[in-house]
Order: structure tokens, then sequence, then C-alpha cells
């Protein structure tokens, strides 16, 4: 079977928001990273499950990628050990400060630097923000059809593609014509890491691994052959920067992001009177009667 | 100065039955409008869709934009996203409301990215107010507070547009109030001329299969409420039980709907519905940030935990420290009781 399809599954390394507090947000209003778990978002392994389903029916060839700082690379490396072939790191310190605007515009970049493909896929959301906004504007920015909720791939063919996909109270099955861009929701359950993929691509470096790793290759032509060598046994991963995608500077990172933000609070939930019920026959008969007589009940 | 644009709400509808949150949406547009001095004007786009226009009018839209056309049902994004792309040019609103739905959540950010407006999602507060951006050194008056909880619900972000008009949001359904439509209330009808090119059309509907939801869990003034600690399926009865004895809805937490004992129609919380009833009884729900959020503004809150320390008691008016297995049959028998 030859290869037939190219799909990128772009995702995104993010901080475990389950048990943080305000702490973990800087006098800015942005995230600091650093002081949490970094986790790979749930909704992307969705999507990077249904892409190496893809690849299991179809023979898709599937390139994983992401913007973050160098270590996402750490995301890219999991993916590669879950079955993707091939990696790239959008990492600039200009990229920092990015809302969802600036952000698909930066994605946009690296899927055209990278070069022809049938399908994008992302989960639909991030757990640190929430907002499933940057599918659909990478869709936008690529002049793609975007189709956003997607439980599976009904079927792929040349130039075609029919999905089903989430609707409020049932589903859909629509048909777009690739390429296109999918946002893939949590109905799947992905594959874990391969323990002998584990083996080969550990040793898989982005540039910045490479002079991190061994300060003699900060020789310049040094360091492009160990990158070719690695590139030859598919152990590299793409790094590139703002100049690589050739990415406009006014709307990357904070210059390019419209929305501001303003202030942060930490969320404090209290009741503001809290009676103690005991769980006698005495304290519910009471509790009950109290409800009836302030009409809360009946 | 220039003059302002009018504030907008995108009309949400399926099957000619406009959604709940769009009117939420009208009601809280028109109190933005008034502040502002402008205009609240709803957007509908559809197929036959006139009988619905008046609704809009008295639930505050000062003019409707209707676009009618049978490529735009049922819903899809590309023509829906279009369409408003075209009256956005023609119109320049200052404020676009969205509701917070799979739709409104595929739209918004589509249009908001052809017109590189920001956008800020699933916001819980709106109100006007003045910005000084320390960072930049610029000042902005009578901005769109864009108010959101984010990282999992543990912070709450206040968000401003800088750029160009319109301020676009998404709103969660049910947390703005709806008022009392004002009956006989009229305004302007402007018929939209759809222009629609190959481009928009290329997404084909296959198949399509609804239901609408069995269970009203916004409307409920009681909601009884299980979570991981009900246990089993099987023993979710209990759950019923109590509401219907009480007259309430059934409501979950997201750890019963992930194991599968309940459909996700009943979450309630920061991923389901939120809710404000006069009652929310939380049974075997511990009580993450994220369920809180959905329910913390319910008038009174009944909490029975086994464990003393689950976090779901922190924002009870009445805490039982106590098997659920027990304390409901007792719940049961004391209300048939006093009825």
């Amino acid at each position: 079977m030859t290869v037939s399809y190219t799909v990128i599954v772009f995702v995104k390394q993010v901080p475990d928001t389950q048990n943080i507090s305000g702490e973990a947000m800087t006098p800015q209003g942005t995230v600091n990273r650093a002081a949490l778990p970094a986790i790979f978002n749930p909704e992307d392994l969705n999507a990077l499950e249904l892409a190496l389903q893809l690849k299991d029916r179809y023979n898709a060839r599937v390139i994983v990628g992401t913007m973050g700082p160098p270590n996402a690379a750490e995301v890219l490396r999991n993916a590669l050990y879950r079955g993707a072939d091939e990696a790239f790191l959008l990492t600039d310190r200009a990229f920092a400060g990015a809302d969802t605007l600036a952000t698909s515009y930066a994605l946009s970049c690296a899927a055209k630097k990278y070069g022809k493909f049938d399908l994008i896929l992302c989960g639909r959301q991030a757990i640190d923000g929430d907002t499933a906004q940057v599918g659909p504007q990478l869709a936008e920015k690529l002049a793609l059809p975007q189709i956003c909720y997607i439980e599976d791939v009904v079927k792929l063919e040349p130039g075609k593609i029919r999905a089903k996909r989430a609707i409020d109270g049932g589903y859909e099955v629509l048909e777009a014509p690739t390429p296109c861009l999918l946002t893939v929701i949590d109905s799947n359950i992905p594959r874990p890491q391969n323990a002998m993929r584990i083996m080969k691509y550990k040793k898989a470096k982005t540039k910045s691994e490479v002079i991190k790793g061994n300060s003699e290759y900060t020789d310049a032509e040094r360091l492009a052959e160990v990158e070719k060598r690695l590139a030859e046994k598919g152990l590299l991963i793409h790094e590139w920067s703002a100049e690589d995608v050739g990415a406009d500077k006014g709307r990357i990172g904070f210059a390019g992001s419209p929305t501001k933000v303003k202030e942060v609070m930490s969320v404090i939930l209290t009741a503001t009177d809290s009676k103690k019920v005991e769980p006698t026959e005495q304290g519910i008969t009471d509790l009950m009667h109290e409800l009836i007589t302030d009409h809360t009940l009946g | 100065m220039a003059k302002i644009g009018n504030v907008w709400v995108f009309i949400e509808q399926e099957g000619g039955v406009i959604a709940d949150v769009s009117l939420e949406l009208l009601c809280k547009g028109r109190e933005l409008a008034a502040e502002l001095g402008v205009k609240t004007e709803a957007v509908l786009l559809g197929d036959k869709l006139e009988k619905c226009v008046p609704a809009l009018y008295e639930y505050g839209a000062d003019k409707v934009f209707l676009a009618e056309d049978p490529r735009l049902e049922p819903f899809t994004t590309l023509p829906y996203a279009k369409v408003i792309m075209d009256l956005i040019h023609e119109h320049k609103p200052n404020i676009l409301l969205f509701g917070a739905t799979l739709k409104g959540r595929e739209l918004a950010p589509r249009v908001a990215s052809e017109k590189l407006a920001g956008l800020t999602a699933d916001c819980t507060s709106l109100r006007i107010d003045d910005f000084d951006d320390k960072v930049n050194k610029k000042s902005y008056t009578n901005k769109l507070m864009q108010i959101r909880p984010a990282f999992g619900g543990n912070i709450i972000a206040t968000i401003v547009n800088t750029w160009d008009d319109p301020q676009m949001v998404t709103v969660r359904e049910g947390v703005m109030k709806m008022d009392e439509p004002l009956k006989g209330r009229k305004g302007e009808l402007v018929k939209v001329k759809v222009a629609l090119t190959e481009a928009e059309t290329v997404i084909k509907v296959i198949e399509r299969v609804r239901e609408d939801k069995d269970v009203d869990l916004k409307g409920a003034q009681v909601i009884v409420a299980g979570g991981y600690g009900v246990g089993s399926k099987d023993n979710f009865k209990l759950i019923y039980q109590l509401a219907e004895a009480i007259g309430g809805e059934v409501g979950a937490s997201r750890a019963a709907v992930d194991a599968g004992w309940i459909s996700h129609d009943h979450q309630v919380g920061q991923t389901g519905v939120t809710v404000r009833p006069k009652l929310y009884i939380a049974c075997g729900i511990s009580g993450s940030i994220q369920h809180r959020a959905g329910m913390t503004e319910s008038k009174k809150i009944i909490a029975i935990n086994t464990d003393p320390d689950a976090p779901i008691f922190a924002v009870s008016h009445y805490s039982i420290v106590g098997d659920l297995n027990a304390v409901i049959p007792q719940m049961i028998k004391a209300f048939k009781a006093k009825q």
C-alpha cells in the first residue's frame, strides 16, 4: 500500500488545570507554565488517535506539530511514541503572549511551510483556555472548510472526506472536499505509547536539544551534519522560528493579539451561611420541614 | 468622536425554534446598548423564519436582519460566516454576541478570524467600562469587559478587545437573565440579500439525526444531582426517586456522566449546563471547581457526602455528612409525611 494521504495534527502542551490556584498566573494575566505540570492536551490525543486510525486504514502519513517553548518537544516525542511519522516545533520568543487569533495565524504559517497536506486535525479545545477557537480560526486562515466536533471519519478518498460529528441532541454526517480541517472531540481511546517506538524515538531531537546536549555542535557546519544524520534516521524534530515560517511580526505573539487581559482573579466559592444537618431521621425531617415552610419545596 | 456601532446578537434557531441563550443575549444586549446609547439588533439566519421575528422585538431587538435561503438550513458554518461577514462589513456593529453553544463556538471564531477581531469564549458576565492598557500605554473608553472563567474554572479573567470593532464574544447558556418579553413591542425588519458562492457551499449534509432533549435543567426550580458517590448506574434510581418525589429534574456531575450512568444532557458544570434553581441537592458529588462553577448560584444547596472534607461542603447551605443510600430514602419519607 503506498502512502496516499498527509495528515497534520496540531497538538498543545498544556498545564494540568486540575487543582491549581491563581498563583499560577503572572501579574500580566498570562500563564506561569513553569509552575505547573505539563501534559498532552487530552482532546489533542483524540485528534492524534483519529489520525493514526487513518494511517492504519489508508496508510496516511501523520505529521504532528505544536507551538510552544523548546520543551514542548516532549509532546511531539510522545506523539512519535504513539505512531506519528514526523514532527515539527514552532518556537520563538516572538510567539509569546499570543491569543487565539495570533496563535491560529502562526500555525497557519507552519502548515504552509510544511507544504501539501490533505487534512489538518486538532483537538476541539485545550484545557488551559477551553476556547475551542484555534481550530476554526486556523481553518479560516488557510481558507479551508472546517468540520468541528468530529467523532469519527466515515470515509476518506482522494479529494473528499465523509465524517461524523456531534450536534446538539444528535449527530451529522458531513461531506467536505479536502484539504479541510477537523476538530476532534473525546470520542475514541488514544492508543498507548509503543515500547519499540519509544526505543527508537527517545533519540528524536530538535536542533536546540542537539545543541544543548553537545556543546561542540555550536560549530554550524558540524551541527548541520548532525541534523542531517538525525533527519536520515527520521529522528530530527523540525524546529522553526517565526522567521523560518515567514510569519509577519505584527501578527504574532502579544503584538498580534487583539484581546488583552485586564485582570485575573482566583475563584473562591463559598456559601454565606452553612448549616450542618445530622443524617438522622430527626435531622432530615427538620430539614424537609424547613424547605417546605420557606416555600423552597412544595 | 466617530459614532459607535450597535450591539448585535446572533440568533440561533433549530427548526424555527429560537434558542433560549439568544433571548438571554437580546436582554443583555439591550442593557449594554442602553448604556452605550446605541440600538440592539438581531441577526437571524435560516429559511422561512419570518414567524420568529416578533418575539425578537419583544425580547429587546430594535431591528432584525433576516437572511433566508434554503442553503442556510440546516446550519453549517461556512455560509453562515459569509452572510454575517457581509453584514458586518456593511453595518459595522460595535459588539457582537453569540451563544457559547456548539453552533456559536464554531461560527464565531471563523467570523472573528476573517474580521481580524478579538474573540472571547464562554463569557459569564459582560459590562461596559474603560480600559487602561498599561503595557501599550493606551486608554480606551466604553469597552466591553468580557469576563470568563479560565484554567478549568480556577480563575476569572476580564478580557478586552483592543482592536477594531466588533468586539466579539460567546456567552454561556443560562448565565444572562432572560427578562419577561414586552408584549407588542415592535421593531424594524431588514431582509438581507444572501450572496453565497460555491466556496461557502462545499460542505454537504449527508445525514442528520437529532432529538430534542428530554431534560430541562436550565428551567428547573429543583434539581437533584448525583455524582460518582452514587456508585452505580442502577443506584441512580435513588436520585430519580428523590427528584420525582419532590418535583425536580435530575442532574449529574461529569464523573457520573463519564462513568456512563447518565447522559451528558444531565451534566451540570463547566462543560455542562449552568443552573440556578431554588434548590440544588448534590448527592455523592465531591464538588470539583468545574462542577461548582455550574451550580453555585443556586438559591439553596444541600450537599450529601460521606467525606466531611468534600469541597462541595464549601458552597452548601445544608451539609449532610452521611450515606446517600440512607439519607435519600429518609428525605423522601419526610417530604411525603409533611405534605
